[in-house]
């Protein structure tokens, strides 16, 4: 066997990188995690200024929502894997790590889905409610203190 | 199996050595810090499901608009883009310090952890300074100042929420960084280096990127979206 470590008791196999190799690869991650940021920001600030037109277009805006989420997770990607080195480990380590994450899956979408269907519940059913939570008299108060913690 | 050193077909299984080809402690991080996931995921999912059953939601543009120094001038996202460079710089450095310990190299190691120290510092002061702007707005638990997008009087979910989630960040980030301080202290005194291995340093990287990969998703869900 080559290159074990003594003091260890547990026998593992260091990943030969070599320094030029590994230097290109985390100055790449790097340069791809800031310019996703970036783009994720210029997103971010189109959103705002569509926001401060007059009538924003709702698909428009979902669709950049969309976008800027699958860049979170390509960003997530690149430092589980590079950074972190999961992507160096062995496959098997990989899918015990992966494979739970899976229920992610359920998760997001049951509770957005839930907490979606009460929304409209509550709006069919409380009028009051509803009328309370979407039409603005007049114009809103700068900073209102309010006291009401439920709605 | 085509990730291991050996050439031929390794059978990871047949004993004598870790079937996973990582130190113990190593594995028990991954795992440990996927549980951690677990457990930020349900804040942010049950913040979405808040978000999602209310009929409007204050604009996050005009709630995080301000920037130390900068007085009234209104700067969405400027101060929290400050913010995800530092963490990302922090995790570059992490990196260069767990590469550095592969190396057996004490200098460089002492090196870029004391820069990931003050990375993480100035992430943690940065959020000091912004927890402190939005107290003075008058946002607390409890309290929220800040009107729906729609103009409607907002509920405090989104102060609580808000708070909620970026302290049990910052309070991952301030444990990372008294984590990084330890391993600084014992690459100084040698300790690694008697012990033959840096793999302390790789298991305190791996916690280091998490935060980060943590402030990715708390970036996402609070300033972006």
């Amino acid at each position: 066997m080559e290159h074990q470590q003594v003091l260890i008791p547990e026998v593992t196999f260091q990943h030969h990188t070599d320094d030029a190799d590994f230097k290109r690869r985390v100055k790449k991650t790097t340069i791809l995690l800031s310019v996703i940021t970036l783009i994720e920001l210029a997103i971010g600030l189109t959103i705002y200024t569509m926001h401060k037109g007059e009538h924003p277009n709702a698909f428009l805006v979902l669709a950049f929502k969309g976008v800027v989420c699958i860049l979170t997770l390509a960003k997530a990607y690149y430092i589980v894997s590079v950074f972190m080195h999961l992507g160096d480990e062995i496959r098997n380590m990989i899918m015990t790590i992966i494979v739970p994450l899976m229920l992610f899956v359920w998760f997001i979408a049951a509770f957005l889905i839930d907490g979606n269907s009460y929304r409209n519940l509550r709006n069919d059913y409380d009028p009051h409610y509803k009328q309370q939570t979407t039409e603005t008299k007049a114009k809103p108060v700068e900073e209102p203190e309010h006291k009401s913690g439920k709605e | 199996m085509s990730t291991s050193v050996t050439a031929t077909q390794t059978k990871w299984w047949n004993g004598g050595k870790s079937p996973f080809n990582l130190e113990y402690g190593k594995v028990m991080m991954w795992y440990f810090l996927m549980s951690d996931a677990f457990t930020f995921g349900a804040f942010l999912i049950s913040y979405g499901t808040v978000r999602f059953s209310s009929n409007s939601w204050p604009d996050p543009n005009h709630v995080f608009n301000a920037f130390p120094l900068a007085g009234h001038a209104n700067l969405p996202l400027a101060f929290v883009s400050l913010m995800t460079f530092i963490l990302i710089i922090s995790s570059v450095t992490m990196v260069l310090a767990v590469h550095a310990g592969h190396n057996g190299d004490k200098k460089a190691v002492v090196k870029w952890i004391f820069w990931t120290i003050i990375g993480g510092l100035a992430f943690l002061g940065c959020q000091a300074w912004e927890w402190t702007h939005l107290h003075e707005e008058g946002a607390w638990w409890g309290r929220n100042p800040f009107p729906n997008a729609n103009g409607t009087a907002a509920s405090t979910n989104f102060s609580n929420f808000f708070f909620t989630i970026t302290g049990f960040h910052g309070f991952h980030v301030f444990s990372g960084v008294i984590i990084n301080i330890i391993m600084l202290i014992m690459a100084q005194k040698g300790v690694f280096e008697r012990k033959g291995h840096y793999l302390m340093i790789e298991k305190a990287g791996l916690y280091w990127h998490f935060v980060d990969l943590v402030w990715v998703f708390v970036f996402l869900c609070f300033y972006l979206i």
